[in-house]
């Protein structure tokens, strides 16, 4: 009974163990304070004009800065401490003016080589960073009624178009119901939505009265995709919107089967941001004016793409942004590009009764922007920003309508670039279904700090309580299951790290349950060894078999709170899935460092010669 | 050391844990859970005031403003006001709440700390979604004991988990502590513990089953448990001292989270030493049911 590891074994924890300390060191820089510079306008670039701007404005206010950075449009500047953050930022927005977003920011400080490495900290939770949390609900009944009466629009058209004679079609709740005279018009009716619609309906057959009805009800698939497309088009409406607030690193995700969830780190102005997040109506849909009109009924505005270029509207709104259900380019049948434009149903009635009316004249997509507008005065003698949302309006475009226009229509007459912009910014400002805020959480940043002071306390305060017990039960085994232990967290930390997982206070506290029970398989197996000794096996043995006989046990025990963990992880949300990610990942981290690393170190002090006694404790 | 007769104890442990049961029952159907937010819905505001102030006063001053199922209570310190209504959440509640407060008192300075809306209809999810959680957790726990080692054991092991739980909810009722998130994420951890004493204790039983040739049941199961002793109370002991280091230093957000575990490792160290081992003996545990049918067990010694 040698207990020698092979070279192998004992290298790859070495390796092991290396790379955890690679890649939890970046946790061990504190971020930079930091001041992060955009254009309000997308797409445009960081001008060197502008970075002088900056610094000039920094200089000024006598801020002291360091490593600028540009990434594409975006300038960011550290500071030398976190109190003169809000000067700097006042003092660049004051310099800058509108045109640029300044937010505050913080900057990470990992070396090159380790960012070289892929390695990076892991990022706080609101609830140590400070910020907004919404929930936000999407009404999907609503947006599949909507669905179903574009439904009933399209089906007449189609049927009259295939002269398929029918006597009526409404909608029933989620069903559309056909009306026919005759049985063979109803097959006939039924072969041709099978074929033009694949996949889409479940036909059911009923007679009524007389008639010969064919009820459609969607299938579930069709209704799943119908939620998938709103969900997603409501996160990328989000995402333009959440841009326009200015905030560094802001999370708009997915949440469940209708949920979206927003995140805003170190925003504190909820009122403001549920503005801008709520706001409606980013797109207006106008006719272009008469020549002789009054020039009270009409407005002028310039063009989005080009200044210089006007056109004179009505100041009256055919239907805005809200109504548009879906944007998308494409090629008409000439492969000429175009755009498809589908209205909801109030929207579509606006858009006939219009349109009859005004075939020939020209109707032009309206861009609405909110903007920040800051003043400056002088209060007591202080100057104080006073910042204003103000309305930009611009044309994006305006084409001549070919013929009544209903739920769905289409801008001709674009190149294929215009039409995919136009596609994409019709589809920016529309909602696909309407939300609500089902949940709201502010924290300040000073309680955030506070938390974050907290939780380390008691991760330090924790595990060296437990080091000592380890220490004084054990002996010399004990340290070693303490040198694991350190290792155990570093391995945890950087695992954290690596999958860009967040740090939020539950999931400290399942560090630092992980921290108490990580010992518990060290424990194990040293009271099996003790047992052995104590049996009259000499000491190599008792190496040997105590940790042998306590594997399975500690397999077996492992095993059983990782179920139980990930479970936690599929069904909870938000804080409880934290938990549950720092409470799995320990468990894994743990059975590797108490079996093998304690076992390397063991075989290292003990192993290969001749030992009379171990160091492991007298009596417990 | 020798061999401590636990289970001379059974029957005065069976019946502790009957009314502990008992206890925790009427306690949830009488008084019922507080839940947090998180659960009910409504909003929350924490303020924190220049000094100390009476919560009464804060509360009539809310409650004729016409807010509804106003509670106010100090969160962690005394400066420190939690407001909890079930009014929904306005952009504009935050700084009406806290107008109304600093008109209604003089040279005390308040601040909004943090504001917290949970709609209903999310609050009744997460409670059965967390239910859910619970039970589809026992159940997976129950197949892979009966898997592992034998339905007796299986049976045991969740008897245990299940009496563990229902204490501490019990115990969550009768004090009418802040039932929240947290402690939900406590109470599976405490499942997940507990369920790790258990396996540790029922492995040295089944090891001893089928080792020792003579003795009855009870003498192998006081043999196991005295044998496992000094690791169960050494394990209870380590995680004890880290809650204890999240319950004194881990503040309020964390308090009840600290608590539920604590309790459940208290407890769950005492039910895997008398409600497993019990309900063994009762179900009547014998070697036949452990005579190892797969001796493959060996191959997998691989530390």
């Amino acid at each position: 009974m040698l207990n020698k590891y092979p070279l192998w074994k004992n290298l790859l924890i070495l390796v092991v163990v290396a790379l955890a300390f690679i890649y939890a060191a970046p946790n061990l820089y504190p971020p930079d304070a930091a001041i992060q510079v955009t254009p309000s306008r997308a797409g445009a670039e960081m001008s060197a004009a502008t970075l002088s701007d900056v610094r000039r404005a920094l200089d000024d206010a006598d801020i002291s800065y360091f490593g600028e950075e540009v990434n594409g449009s975006t300038a960011l500047l550290r500071l030398e401490s976190a109190d003169v953050q809000l000067a700097a930022k006042a003092a660049i927005q004051r310099k800058l003016g509108d045109e640029f977003v300044v937010a505050l920011n913080l900057a990470p400080t990992t070396p090159e080589w380790l960012v070289n490495l892929g390695a990076g900290p892991m990022t706080l939770g609101l609830d140590l960073s400070g910020g907004v949390h919404f929930l936000m609900e999407v009404d999907m009944d609503e947006y599949v009624a909507g669905r179903i009466a574009n439904y009933r629009e399209d089906l007449r058209t189609n049927l009259r178009q295939e002269n398929i004679k029918y006597r009526r079609v409404t909608v029933e709740g989620d069903k559309v119901r056909l009306s026919f005279r005759e049985d063979a018009l109803r097959s006939e009716a039924r072969t041709f939505i099978n074929r033009t619609y694949p996949g889409e309906f479940l036909p059911q057959e009923e007679e009524v009265e007389g008639n010969f009805d064919l009820i459609l009800m969607l299938t579930e698939q069709k209704v799943r995709d119908f939620e998938d497309y709103a969900l997603k088009q409501n996160l990328m409406t989000l995402r333009n919107r959440v841009n326009e607030l200015g905030v560094a690193e802001p999370l708009v995700q997915r949440q469940g089967r209708n949920r979206i969830v927003v995140q805003l780190p170190g925003v504190q102005d909820t009122a403001e941001a549920k503005k801008i997040l709520g706001k409606a109506a980013n797109l207006e849909f106008r006719l272009e004016a008469d020549p002789g009109a009054s020039r009270f009924a009409t407005e002028e505005y310039t063009f989005r793409d080009n200044q210089n270029r006007t056109a004179r509207l009505e100041k009256k709104v055919i239907t805005t942004g809200d109504s548009v259900t879906n944007a998308s380019s494409g090629f008409d049948e000439n492969s000429f590009p175009q755009v498809n434009i589908s209205l909801d149903s109030k929207g579509a009635a606006r858009m006939t009764q219009v349109t009859k009316k005004a075939v020939q004249r020209r109707m032009a997509v309206l861009f609405v922007e909110r903007k920040p507008k800051t003043t400056y005065e002088m209060v007591d003698g202080v100057e104080q920003a006073k910042t204003i949302q103000v309305v930009e309006k611009s044309i994006i475009s305006l084409a001549t309508i070919q013929s009544v226009l209903g739920s769905s229509f289409r801008i001709t007459g674009l190149q294929s670039a215009e039409a995919n912009e136009l596609a994409l910014l019709l589809r920016s400002g529309a909602l696909a279904a309407p939300m609500e805020f089902v949940e709201e959480r502010t924290v300040g940043p000073s309680l955030g700090a506070e938390n974050i002071e907290m939780g380390s306390r008691s991760v330090m305060a924790g595990l060296a309580l437990v080091l000592i017990a380890m220490l004084v039960f054990y002996r010399v085994f004990g340290l070693i299951a303490n040198i694991a232990l350190a290792v155990n967290l570093v391995l945890l930390v950087a695992l954290m790290s690596i999958i860009g997982a967040t740090l939020t206070l539950p999931g400290i506290a399942g560090i630092v349950l992980t921290v108490g029970m990580a010992v518990d398989a060290n424990v194990l197996i040293f009271s099996r060894i003790r047992e052995e000794l104590k049996n009259g096996r000499s000491p190599q043995q008792a190496i040997h078999e105590g940790y042998d006989r306590a594997f399975l046990t500690i397999f077996d025990a492992n095993l059983t709170t990782l179920i139980v963990a990930v479970i936690l992880f599929a069904v909870g949300t938000g804080p409880v899935k934290g938990f549950a990610v720092t409470l799995s990942f320990g468990i894994l981290t743990s059975m590797f460092t108490a079996i093998m690393v304690t076992r390397s170190m063991t075989n290292l002090v003990y192993g290969g010669r001749r030992v009379d006694s171990l160091s492991i404790g007298g009596k417990v | 050391m020798n061999t401590i007769n636990f289970m001379r104890l059974r029957h005065l442990s069976t019946a502790i844990s009957l009314t502990l049961l008992l206890v925790s029952v009427v306690a949830i159907g009488m008084k019922g859970l507080n839940f947090g937010l998180d659960f009910t819905g409504g909003t929350l505001l924490e303020v924190e005031y220049e000094t100390p102030v009476e919560l009464e006063g804060v509360k009539s001053i809310l409650d004729n403003a016409g807010y509804r199922d106003v509670v106010v209570q100090n969160f962690g310190s005394e400066t420190d006001v939690l407001v909890r209504m079930s009014e929904s959440f306005r952009d504009d509640l935050g700084s009406e709440v806290l107008n109304l407060l600093q008109a209604n008192t003089t040279d005390n300075d308040l601040t909004l700390l943090r504001s917290e809306f949970v709609g209903a209809s999310v609050g009744e999810e997460l409670r059965d979604q967390g239910g859910i959680a619970m039970l589809v957790a026992l159940f997976v726990v129950m197949a892979y004991v009966a898997f592992r080692f034998q339905w007796k054991f299986s049976v045991g092991a969740v008897m245990a988990l299940f009496h563990d739980v229902v204490i501490i909810i019990g115990l969550f009722a009768l004090f009418q502590w802040d039932f929240d998130l947290n402690v939900l994420a406590a109470l599976l951890a405490v499942i997940g513990y507990s369920l790790n004493d258990t396996i540790v204790v029922s492995d040295r039983i089944r090891e001893n089953f089928r080792m020792m040739r003579v003795g009855s049941p009870i003498e192998i199961i006081n043999e196991s448990l005295t044998q496992t002793l000094g690791r169960t109370l050494m394990t209870s002991l380590t995680t004890l001292l880290v809650l204890l280091a999240l319950f004194f230093l881990g503040g309020d957000i964390i308090h009840n989270f600290a608590l539920a575990l604590t309790i459940g490792v208290a407890v769950g160290t005492y039910s895997s030493i008398y409600i497993a081992a019990n309900l063994l003996l009762a179900f009547g545990i014998s070697r036949e049911d452990l005579l190892p049918p797969e001796l493959e067990e060996e191959e997998d010694d691989m530390p």
